[in-house]
Parts: C-alpha cells; sequence; structure tokens
C-alpha cells in the first residue's frame, strides 16, 4: 500500500536499471562523516590486519604502495539515497593484503582513524570485491573523502567503505560497528534496500 | 559508542499533514500527525517517500525539528534545493490534510541525550534544523545545561526561526545565539558580513576544557571548515559530532 501524491511526477532520475531501489543519480561526490576530517601524516600512517589469535600484520604507506596496485571503476551507493555511477580509483585488493594472513574467522571489523568502525563478513572482501583506495579520479584521495587511504567495497552501502582505514580486525562472530549500533542494518545490500537494522 | 536508538524495524508509516508554514521565503515547516509515533530524540532524522500516480516513488531524509512530547506532532523543516525532485513538492505543492510516507526515527550518533555538559550548536544555513530540536527539548524540559548556538546565514531573510530564537534568548539566560551574516547583514549591524572563522567560535563557543557537547551541522564545506577550526582550537575530536549535507535534493 502506498500513498498517492497528487501533482508528484518526479524527475524519473531512478528509472535505470543500474540505481537500486530507492536510489537517485548525483554527479557531485557528497560528504558523509560522523565527526571532523581526521588529517593523517603519511609518514605516520599505518594498516595493520590483525587475526583473531591477535597476531598482526602491518604495513606502512610505502609497503601498502609497493604491493599489487588496481585501477577500478565501480557504482557506489549512499544509504542516504546517493549514487555515483562509474566512479573511478586505484588501490591495493584486499586480495593482495589477506595473501600471507591464515585465518578462520568469518567475520571483520574495520578500523579507522578517529574511531570509526563496520563490520563487514570477509568474504565481501576477497575475490576482487574490495580495496584499499588511496587515488579517485586520477587524483591523490582527498582527506574528506577518507584519504590518505579508504575502504572501497562497492557491493554494499557505502558507510560501509570506511574512510580513513587503520586496520581489519578478524572476528569469530559479526559485530556491529558505529552505524550499525545506531540502528543502521548489519549487512547493507542496496539492492535488497537494508538501511536499517530490520530491513 | 553511540548504542542503539532504532530498535527494532522501522516500518513506514502514514503521516498527515496537519499544518504547514514558512519559516523563509524558501523553507517551509510541515507539521505532521504520525499514528503511534514511537517519540524521537533532539537530532534525529525520518525518511520521507513521495509516490506518483504511476507507482514511481522517491526517498529523501530530513531533520526533525521538534522536539517530542508525548501524543505531539512531528515537524520537520524543508529547504528548498535547486532543481529538488522531493524537495519542492514539500515545500510547494504538499498541503495541510494531504498524506504522505515517513519511518523513523533514525540516527542515534547526532542527537543530544540531555547530560549535563555544556552545549555548542554551529549551523549552517538550515542546518540549524537538527540544532534547533535540541533547543526546544532543552527548553521543553527547563534545562540548565548552558546552550550557545552560532548560526550562519547568508542574509537576515533567510535566517531560521529567527523570532523564535530571539524569544528563547529573551527569556532564557542560558541560552546564546549569535548569527553570523556571510553576505547581507541587517541594517545598523555591527560587523561586515562574514564567514564563521577562528575568532567566531573562539568568541561564541565554548572553551575547550569546559568540554562541552559539540554538535555541526551544515553544507559540507562549511562543517569541515567549522569541524576543522574547533580541532585547531582544542577541541577533542571525539567531542565533536557533525552532520553534513549536499547533493541531495
Amino acid at each position: 500500500m502506498s500513498i498517492i501524491s497528487p501533482g508528484f511526477g518526479g524527475r524519473r532520475r531512478s528509472s535505470r536499471p543500474d540505481l537500486p531501489p530507492g536510489q537517485y543519480l548525483t554527479h557531485d561526490f557528497p560528504v558523509l562523516s560522523a565527526g571532523p576530517t581526521p588529517r593523517v601524516p603519511l609518514e605516520r600512517w599505518s594498516f595493520a590486519i590483525t587475526d583473531e589469535t591477535g597476531a598482526r600484520t602491518s604495513w606502512s604507506w610505502d609497503e601498502l604502495n609497493a604491493l599489487p596496485q588496481e585501477d577500478f571503476t565501480v557504482d557506489i551507493h549512499c544509504v542516504t539515497k546517493w549514487s555515483k555511477l562509474g566512479t573511478t580509483w586505484r588501490g591495493v585488493p584486499l586480495d593482495a593484503l589477506f595473501e600471507n594472513v591464515e585465518t578462520t574467522a568469518d567475520f571483520t571489523m574495520v578500523h579507522s582513524y578517529g574511531g570509526y568502525t563496520t563490520n563487514v563478513p570477509l568474504e565481501d572482501l576477497l575475490d576482487g570485491k574490495a580495496w584499499i583506495a588511496h587515488t579517485f579520479d586520477g587524483e591523490p584521495l582527498h582527506p574528506e573523502h577518507g584519504g590518505p587511504a579508504r575502504l572501497v567495497v562497492p557491493a554494499l552501502y557505502f558507510w560501509k567503505s570506511a574512510k580513513w582505514v587503520n586496520g581489519i580486525e578478524m572476528l569469530q562472530q559479526d559485530e556491529p560497528g558505529f552505524w550499525e549500533e545506531a540502528g543502521y542494518h548489519m549487512y547493507g545490500d542496496p539492492w535488497r534496500e537494508q538501511r536499517y537494522q530490520g530491513d | 559508542m553511540a548504542r542503539a536508538a532504532v530498535p527494532g524495524r522501522l516500518i513506514w508509516r502514514v503521516a498527515t499533514v496537519a499544518e504547514a508554514r514558512w519559516e523563509t521565503p524558501s523553507a517551509r515547516t510541515l507539521v505532521l500527525d504520525i499514528p503511534q509515533w514511537p517519540g524521537h530524540l533532539p537530532g534525529q532524522h525520518v525518511d520521507v517517500r513521495l509516490t506518483a500516480p504511476d507507482g514511481y516513488s522517491a526517498q529523501r531524509s530530513y531533520s526533525i525539528a521538534s522536539a517530542w512530547r508525548d501524543g505531539g506532532r512531528v515537524e520537520l523543516t524543508v529547504q528548498r534545493v535547486a532543481d529538488g525532485e522531493v524537495s519542492s513538492y514539500l515545500t510547494d505543492v504538499l498541503e495541510p490534510g494531504q498524506q504522505l510516507e515517513l519511518r523513523g526515527p533514525v540516527g542515534g550518533w547526532f542527537v543530544w541525550r540531555g547530560t549535563p555538559a555544556p552545549v555548542l550548536l554551529v549551523a549552517g544555513g538550515s542546518g540549524v534544523v537538527p540544532l534547533m530540536a535540541m533547543i526546544r527539548a532543552r527548553g521543553d524540559a527547563r534545562g540548565r545545561q548552558p546552550f550557545r548556538l552560532v548560526h550562519s546565514v547568508r542574509t537576515p531573510q533567510d535566517t531560521l526561526y529567527a523570532a523564535e530564537l530571539a524569544r528563547r534568548v529573551r527569556d532564557d539566560p542560558g541560552l546564546d545565539v549569535h548569527i553570523a551574516y556571510t553576505r547581507k547583514t541587517p541594517d545598523d549591524w555591527p560587523q561586515p558580513p562574514g564567514r564563521i572563522g577562528v575568532a567566531t567560535l573562539n568568541t561564541h563557543g565554548w572553551p575547550p576544557d569546559f568540554a562541552p557537547d559539540v554538535f555541526v551541522c551544515g553544507p559540507t564545506s562549511f562543517v569541515e571548515a567549522a569541524a576543522d577550526i574547533l580541532v585547531a582550537l582544542g577541541h577533542d575530536a571525539s567531542t565533536i559530532r557533525t552532520e553534513r549535507f549536499g547533493g541531495t535534493a
């Protein structure tokens, strides 16, 4: 049952097959963050994967840049309803970072400078589905968009693509991160409109 | 960090427009009757869904402007966005008696929970809407927390809630409001127009050692600038909550 709004025509901006339900197309790049933008000097930047035993594997900025790099073009979908199609990035596939990490855990908590966290199942990070990106549209990623480096998991709503990322913690059980604690969905599939808890 | 404020499943509810009033030439407040509304915290928002006669629908998020009282109504203040698909319908077409679909409240981070700390509210334009819900909630509760609002607007006629804020400041010595006009000031205003800067937030904010709760809301560039200034002034970044808008229409 829907309430019909007389006189509402809409712009039909979302009537295209590559837009998930409830999304509309934007051409600028909106910014959504919970607090001030962290500024992380590259010489102090690091990224670590911590497995379920507490063992850490970490990379400096130079070490990250020495890993295999990929250029990738993806559509991104924000839970606040905007989508941006065909965005171009450069970064390191998570497959390269997990190459020497042995884990039996199925869940991860992604951590960021500034204290942000978000949970992502491990299988959504591997097999070419996620990257640590440092370049957007040919330019170094701007701090307000998560620079120096952010996670990009295009298959999930963009709050899962943590900005200012500095680590991934392996978890045996799924736990909510920052927005998930605040009522957002634990998984966040845009095609199933998993916006909020219970969707 | 924030605990779940949205227990259970969020359902779409039918809201009926009880009243509508213009706040400025481009911003309109919709007063909504929503049966069985569960209540909300100041700072939360709702999703609004409009459906065209042929079934096409569009959703947008809007901050709640009102504080919650049992059995009361929910107010949204909608700023008309140039080329806005939903906002222009809400400001220019929707009339009292009509209905729309809405669900919420949403958000458990950018909310004021009535803690005793002083509060600094920094608004850019219509970013004042969720902050006004906080001011109203404090007023309803006769709260003693010292509140300061620094509000950046383009011109006097763009100032949301100007009369109500003036009345609240007059009646409540615990509330201060500083308005920064960026393009045009009222006549006989002591300062020339200008953006919020270090001096503005140093003078009209709270010292960092008061450990205020800080809420900053507005367009992205405004929030970026204000939050950077607050961090530079010595505020702990973890005490600064931000909500940005831009790119939504």
